[in-house]
């Protein structure tokens, strides 16, 4: 498609938008934002042991788990994060070695630009500058257009309360915001949940795929998907033997309705004058004679 | 005694004059309430009753939470009550800014009988259909946080969406405000009223190009989950074309049945009217639809999604494309050809179908086509929408037993001033 058309459409929508005062993110990055933190996963050295889904349960005050976090027979279905639940762990066969299986973590990715949060109206989901995506419970109103856009269907709903709420995963912001590492990064024993800022850990995923070139499959989930993410993610076998969607792209959500909105303005500006031209234009019309009219 | 005589002698003062047209205001709009015509009717059980189960599930939603009586889960966040109720409400109230855009802007005074029954019926969609949104939000009571600025999520869609729905009612509001005003016999009123029209008219029209166009836009930020023979780039482009034909397809449904209902209040004049003014409509939904089938085309071309056609969402589809779009098309053009009203109202009906399988396919059916267990919605929600419906004709009838909407408006006879203002209360066709 003509790229020229584009570029002309988002200027004339940026001039439009900062003219509405909407110019705010621009403004802010004039102060040095300290680096996004990110969690690597490296499903490599998970043995599954739950310890993070326990960690969470405990820091989020989440209610008791229907099976004991010491069982493993959850493992025999595949699990999804839910209102009582911010991360979970499933199984997946390993078809390199069938005797040690693949343990799989899953909750928000925390994506650096994410797209529940350039749709949501309220800015009850928020890029804070740290990293975390976070929800502002108090702005919500429940419209659920955030799990329609999460392209990781993360952001879960009180379907069951008169007051309800979105439940996610907060990547532990109020623990991050007086120094201390996200729960679940604190409770796991063997290393694969690592946390740290998101530059360093690429460089560490990438080290650790250069280094042991047979056991990773060459990539990082979550480096460019849906523009990068904060969680990113390591293994051995290709990520959709794992329950990842490999058909998600690397362009940034909310760069899907950018090219709309810029285009706002730009009605606003040309549709009332083409509306009043016409009028014009139609008033001779009806002068020459009204039985033309058809 | 000297002061009663005063009083009763010289103008009462401003409080006792003001309480006295308040009170014949009430006294007038309390006897507007009371129905005309029989009240029995089979029409009126069955839909009471409809409106009545549903004010009860209405009071279940909220006392208990949405997952009480809707079908709605984790993975189907909107249902029917924002796929039908919304999205495809939103279109088909799109009648008003395209009559509005013929009659005002371009002048075409044929189709001047039916603006205020169409402007009437797209305020009055909003507010129910619009208004069903309130159901469907969790937090309600929240939903002004947009409009007051608590915090502008500017980047969204939505936010965009919400505004327009607002200052859109409050144009298609200004526009209908005459026949309020002619109602109510408020002179002055209708006369400042009607002074506002053109420009509620062409902002109207311009807020519609953007929020029709809006709601497809919605659903850009979900191109992993709906099925890629709906999902495109240019969704708001052609949720603004269809909502002109699903605008017009309405209005002649809307009109077609008007003309029989409320055949007592329009004149001769537009009684004969009618079968020309809907082969005009038929005639602009038929341009509408090429335009939209032609865009569909490009679309599917660009899209390269040959290998999707022979599967069961690839028949689906072009039973949409073809069956609802490319007929109905077709259709119209025969009809007018024709000059067969019976026709056009018949493609009409073919064509709002369409528009209704187009907008559920992008909002639920082609949503996340690849889940196992997919979202149907309850009874209790089909109850709700169908309570919504009728509220909405109920209302529609009982302004257009009272108000000149389908009639025409004659200015009470060469009444001295002053005496109009004593009766001011009086409805304009007594």
């Amino acid at each position: 498609m003509s790229v020229k058309r584009r570029d002309f459409l988002k200027i004339a929508g940026c001039a439009g938008m900062a003219l509405l005062g909407g110019s705010d993110a621009r403004a802010r990055t004039k102060e040095p934002d300290p680096e996004f933190s990110a969690m690597l996963i490296d499903t490599t050295l998970c043995e599954g042991c739950r310890s993070c889904e326990e960690a969470c349960n405990e820091k989020n005050r989440l209610p008791e788990p229907a099976t004991p976090f010491a069982e493993g027979s959850v493992y025999e279905g595949k699990r999804d994060t839910s209102i009582g639940a911010y991360t979970v762990i499933n199984r997946f066969p390993n078809p390199r070695d069938p005797g040690s299986p693949i343990y799989v973590r899953r909750q928000c990715m925390h994506c650096n630009q994410p797209a529940c949060a350039s749709a949501c109206l309220v800015k009850g989901l928020e890029k804070t500058r740290q990293g975390p995506v976070i929800y502002n419970k108090e702005r919500c109103m429940g419209c659920r257009y955030c799990m329609i856009s999460c392209p990781f269907d993360i952001p879960k709903f009180e379907y069951d309360s008169p007051s309800p709420f979105i439940k996610k995963c907060s990547f532990c912001y109020d623990r991050q915001l007086v120094g201390k590492i996200p729960a679940c990064a604190e409770a796991c024993p063997t290393e694969a949940t690592l946390f740290g800022t998101r530059r360093e850990l690429v460089e560490v995923a990438r080290k650790r795929i250069y280094r042991n070139p047979g056991k990773y499959f060459p990539h990082i989930y979550g480096e460019h998907e849906v523009g990068g993410t904060g969680w990113l993610y390591l293994s051995a076998i290709p990520f959709d033997q794992i329950g990842f969607r490999t058909d998600l792209g690397a362009t940034p959500y909310p760069e899907l309705t950018s090219g709309f909105l810029y285009g706002v303005p730009l009605v606003f500006v040309l549709w009332p004058s083409m509306l009043l031209a016409l009028n014009h234009f139609s008033r001779k019309k009806g002068e020459r004679g009204d039985e033309e009219k058809e | 005694m000297k002061r009663k005589n005063e009083a009763r002698k010289g103008n009462p003062g401003p409080a006792p004059m003001l309480l006295q047209k308040a009170g014949e205001f009430i006294r007038f709009f309390l006897g507007e309430l009371r129905p005309k015509g029989r009240v029995l009717t089979p029409f009126n059980v069955i839909s009471g009753a409809i409106i009545l189960l549903g004010a009860v599930l209405v009071v279940i939603r909220f006392a208990r939470g949405l997952g009480a009586v809707t079908n709605l889960n984790q993975d189907y966040p909107w249902g029917l009550w924002i796929g039908f109720d919304v999205v495809t409400g939103v279109a088909f109230a799109g009648g008003a800014y395209v009559l509005t855009f013929v009659v005002h802007v371009l002048r075409f005074k044929k189709y001047e009988p039916i603006v205020r029954a169409t402007v009437l019926n797209g305020f009055l969609a909003y507010v129910f259909y619009a208004g069903a949104l309130l159901l469907d939000l969790g937090r309600p009571w929240n939903v002004i946080n947009p409009i007051i600025g608590k915090a502008f999520g500017l980047s969204s869609v939505l936010f965009l969406v919400a505004w327009h729905f607002m200052l859109y009612m409050i144009c298609e509001f200004v526009e209908f405000a005459p026949a309020v005003a002619e109602w109510l016999n408020w002179k002055r009123v209708r006369k400042f009223v009607m002074s506002l029209t053109m420009g509620a008219v062409i902002f109207g029209i311009t807020l519609s190009t953007l929020h029709q166009s809006g709601l497809g836009a919605l659903f850009l930020l979900a191109p992993s989950k709906i099925h890629p023979l709906w999902y495109s780039g240019s969704i708001p482009v052609l949720f603004f074309v269809s909502s002109i034909f699903a605008g017009l397809s309405m209005v002649i449904i809307e009109s077609s049945i008007s003309h029989r209902i409320f055949n007592s209040q329009m004149d001769g004049e537009h009684r004969a009217s009618h079968g020309e003014i809907v082969l005009g409509l038929g005639k602009g939904a038929a341009c509408a639809l090429f335009v939209y089938l032609f865009l569909k085309i490009i679309d599917f071309v660009h899209g390269r999604h040959w290998d999707l056609i022979a599967t069961p969402m690839g028949y689906w589809y072009l039973l949409e494309t073809v069956g609802f779009v490319l007929i109905p098309a077709g259709l119209f053009v025969y009809a007018v050809r024709k000059e067969s009203v019976p026709m056009v109202q018949f493609t009409a009906v073919l064509a709002a179908i369409g528009v209704v399988l187009n907008r559920l396919n992008v909002s639920i059916i082609a949503f996340k086509w690849y889940e196992p267990v997919r979202y149907v919605p309850s009874w209790m929600e089909v109850e709700i929408t169908l309570a919504v419906i009728f509220l909405e004709i109920w209302v529609f009838r009982w302004v257009v037993n009272r108000m000149p909407v389908l009639r025409k408006y004659r200015e009470p006879e060469g009444e001295p001033v002053k005496e109009a203002e004593v009766v001011k209360w009086r409805p304009s066709h007594m």
